[in-house]
């Protein structure tokens, strides 16, 4: 272990292999710091912006940036903590998340982030877009109003030959994510049911079973988001 | 159809990594990208059918609907508008029998809006079948839809004559104007292309010709200011299968228009400069992406590398240096302004969605296809033969200590003189002004909407990198233009409308505080609005790109400079109101169930 380095991240000392990612050098380290669109073993792609920290005065996303030796980084400020429910809020605004009635409930990290972020009413207003529901597969429904384009679905959910299930159409404030219409006929269930897994949210649904748990046992029923990284 | 795409698709070797030059192919020979393309296409490349669309619904000037015989682009800068665009749109609405967004049903004519297309200082102007008319009259209008009515060929609706400069070559036979206003280092006529090529590299080494590209401090003159010494080291010394020089010609910054006049008038100059760039850095690749809206320019610009390549400045062994070989292909975008962020511009040239990437890596050590490149602007790679041709030394001598040499600037809006204009760094706003013969000026936009907005208390100040950077757009406004509403408001929109929507911030922080800023302008805002505003735009600096880090920059730069304007406009006997207006949103179930509630005013 030879490779081993410093950092601090909030002035704790810190120690982790370089060339690994804040996000993941800071749990080795027991410190969490909040994800959405990052997923272990993923090639990272910083689009919810949850992650970021301030790095020598610089924001930068500890999904996609390597820890550097006597890097000093802050994460837990005032600043970046509120940064970080203003991105909570806005995903929340900007689609149509009714907790109550999804089927995720519980098991969304959306939801989960929001309730360890104690966010209440969010300060910016809805939207109320008017979104499409896609249930033209017969194996999945993509439901649009909840997703917030962490584009899980579009990196993991691929065929046999690399091709993707999932991709983005359009740009911007019309950006969708949107299941190919061939292949989405064809997807067998193991690939749709994973699909679901890695949704974040309850925006890709498998038709007919929903799941297996009952809300009050799910996964961020008991504890918040993020208590499993402890030392 | 099929037999299109497959010669289109073998044109280009199979290969995925010139999607983009697949799209816009088909979507020349064909008017727009059918179904029956898409499927075709995504077979013959091992593509899913959504995959090509995802790249396809990024750009806009794809479409995979029939947009028309006739596609006429209408330019929406605040510049459009200043000088009649509302009458120029009402006049191709009238005449077609349309409404900007609709195709007419025999499939002649589309009228669509598109965010600025380079030609601020002779608006309103449109593209139509890729060919740029200027100087638009509502008569004009009239007089073209008459003629696309008679299914004229799109040449014979040329009717002016070219413009200046070199516009009027057989090649380009553009009614555009490079409006040289004055002139400097990079646009003088003294320089004969080829010369640091023939008679000064020879004795140099690559190094060398980084040493005076270091040593004359230029910065990079797109906007981020960027030392271009140290970019070429950097990428020199980065390990990489290929190094590649990529020339960033996508200028889409509302107001600018510099690069479209160095492209027409000095093409040689920019493109002697990448081959230099290729001996620094020991790249053989060159690529000039440029926009779309520039595509009146490719048989010009091919033109012009051929003639260079037949020169011998640019193949191999140029200049009798063995091993020094160059050559420079050209790569179109599709209309999308982010892709002017160099890691961008990197993806479309990969045949992918113009999304910024993640750095690092930055583009020197890992850039096109993976390989170190460097990504200067147009105006770096011309004012870089000058600099090696006469020593950085003697560069220094031009502008200030920390912003050295000249900057060519697209000055547009209230003036009597638009145009380009050459001057050295650390020339003021106010001499600036009296230069182009602005009068009565209320406020300039420095730097496009992504820059600053000032008043006339700050036109002491000069421009550089360390007080106003400008990648070179000036907008003037007068005293009679309503800053908030005609151009605030449709600078938060082209920011809208151009943002990839990849991070969370940029996708919805810009929305969120234009509906405030709407809400304000119906006047139904209130005290706290504004602060509310200057809070919010801060989390925009959490984006991954210059984009999103800018994109509230039209709202927090005017609320800054111009707060009198905002507040005159609040209530001021209120200090809450949340903007609802009951009636409006019940409107459509009052319409469905055909009854009208009764609401009791306060």
């Amino acid at each position: 272990m030879s490779n081993l380095i410093k950092f601090k991240i909030d002035g704790k000392e810190c120690m982790a292999e370089a060339g690994k990612f804040i996000v993941d050098a800071a749990a080795d380290n027991g410190i969490y710091i909040p994800t959405l669109c990052n997923m272990k073993g993923v090639k990272p792609k910083g689009a919810c912006r949850i992650c970021s920290v301030r790095i020598n005065g610089r924001l930068m996303t500890s999904c996609t940036t390597p820890v550097t030796d006597g890097m000093e980084i802050e994460s837990n400020s005032a600043e970046i903590q509120d940064l970080r429910k203003s991105i909570i809020e806005l995903l929340f605004v900007s689609g149509n998340h009714f907790c109550p009635a999804c089927e995720k409930s519980g098991n969304c990290e959306l939801q989960a982030l929001a309730y360890r972020y104690q966010m209440m009413v969010p300060r910016y207003p809805y939207e109320f877009p008017m979104k499409p529901v896609d249930a033209s597969s017969p194996r999945i429904i993509k439901d649009q109003n909840r997703c917030i384009f962490c584009k899980r679905c579009i990196k993991t959910i691929k065929d046999k030959n690399g091709r993707s299930y999932f991709v983005f159409r359009n740009r911007g404030h019309k950006l969708e994510v949107v299941l190919d219409e061939e292949m989405g006929k064809t997807i067998d269930i193991a690939t749709a049911h994973l699909a679901m897994e890695n949704c974040p949210v309850g925006s890709i649904l498998v038709k007919e079973k929903g799941f297996d748990t009952p809300i009050g046992k799910r996964k961020f029923d008991k504890e918040p988001i993020g208590s499993d990284i402890k030392l | 159809m099929e037999n299109t795409v497959k010669q289109i698709v073998e044109k280009y070797n199979t290969n995925r990594n010139r999607l983009m030059d697949m799209l816009i192919d088909i979507q020349e020979a064909e008017g727009y990208i059918s179904r029956n393309a898409i499927a075709t296409l995504s077979q013959l490349l091992d593509m899913s059918q959504a995959d090509v669309e995802q790249t396809l619904s990024f750009y806009h000037f794809f479409s995979s609907k029939p947009r028309g015989k006739y596609v006429v682009y209408l330019n929406n800068s605040p510049v459009a508008y200043m000088f009649g665009r509302e009458a120029i749109k009402e006049a191709f609405e009238k005449s077609a029998g349309i409404k900007f967004g609709e195709v007419t049903s025999d499939g002649r004519i589309g009228l669509f809006d598109t965010s600025c297309i380079g030609m601020n200082d002779q608006e309103p102007a449109a593209i139509i079948n890729n060919m740029v008319f200027t100087r638009l009259t509502p008569y004009r209008v009239r007089e073209l839809v008459k003629m696309m009515k008679e299914d004229k060929p799109i040449e014979e609706l040329r009717k002016e004559s070219f413009g200046d400069g070199k516009n009027y070559l057989p090649s380009l036979r553009s009614m555009v104007s490079s409006n040289i206003r004055r002139k400097g280092m990079i646009l003088s006529d003294d320089y004969h292309y080829g010369t640091v090529i023939r008679e000064k590299l020879p004795a140099m080494s690559p190094e060398s010709v980084i040493g005076e590209i270091k040593h004359s401090s230029i910065r990079g003159r797109g906007g981020a200011g960027f030392p271009t010494g140290l970019k070429w080291e950097f990428c020199r010394r980065a390990k990489g299968e290929k190094h590649y020089v990529v020339c960033n010609a996508d200028e889409g910054e509302p107001g600018t228009f510099k690069d479209r006049v160095i492209l027409t008038e000095k093409p040689e100059l920019v493109f002697e400069g990448m081959a230099l760039a290729g001996y620094a850095i020991g790249g053989e690749e060159g690529i000039l992406y440029i926009r779309y809206e520039y595509r009146y320019m490719k048989d010009y610009l091919e033109e012009v590398l051929h003639k260079m390549r037949k020169e011998g400045l640019l193949g191999t062994n140029i200049s009798g240096i063995e091993g020094f070989n160059f050559d420079i292909r050209i790569q179109f975008g599709a209309g999308a302004y982010v892709c002017g962020e160099e890691s961008a511009l990197l993806e479309s040239l990969e045949g992918k969605r113009g999304e910024p990437r993640d750095k690092p890596p930055f583009p020197v050590e890992k850039g096109y296809l993976g390989c170190p490149t460097i990504i200067n602007n147009v105006e770096t790679f011309a004012t870089a033969v000058r600099i090696v041709q006469n020593g950085g030394e003697w560069f220094t001598q031009f502008g200030t200590d920390d912003s050295t040499g000249t900057k060519i600037l697209s000055i547009s809006g209230d003036c009597m003189f638009p145009g380009v204009y050459e001057v050295n760094w650390g020339f003021n706003v106010e001499d600036m002004l009296d230069m182009v013969g602005a009068y009565d000026v209320q406020a300039v936009q420095v730097g496009g909407p992504s820059g600053t907005l000032i008043g006339p208390d700050e036109f002491h100040r000069t421009l550089g990198y360390s007080d106003l950077s400008t990648g070179g757009s000036m907008i003037i406004f007068g005293k009679q233009r309503n800053l908030l509403r005609d151009v605030v408001v449709n600078f938060m929109e082209f920011f809208i409308e151009e943002s990839c929507g990849s991070c969370s911030t940029c996708r919805n922080m810009t929305q969120v505080m234009n509906t405030k800023l709407k809400k304000i302008l119906a006047g139904k805002g209130v005290a706290k609005d504004l602060k509310d505003l200057q809070e919010w735009g801060r989390v925009l600096n959490a984006s991954r790109c210059g984009l999103g880090q800018t994109a509230a920059n039209p709202i927090i730069s005017s609320l800054k400079n111009f707060r009198p304007l905002y507040e005159a406009l609040l209530q001021k006997d209120k200090d809450f109101d949340e903007g609802f207006d009951l009636e409006k949103s019940v409107q459509a179930s009052c319409n469905f169930v055909g009854r009208v509630p009764v609401f009791n005013h306060h």
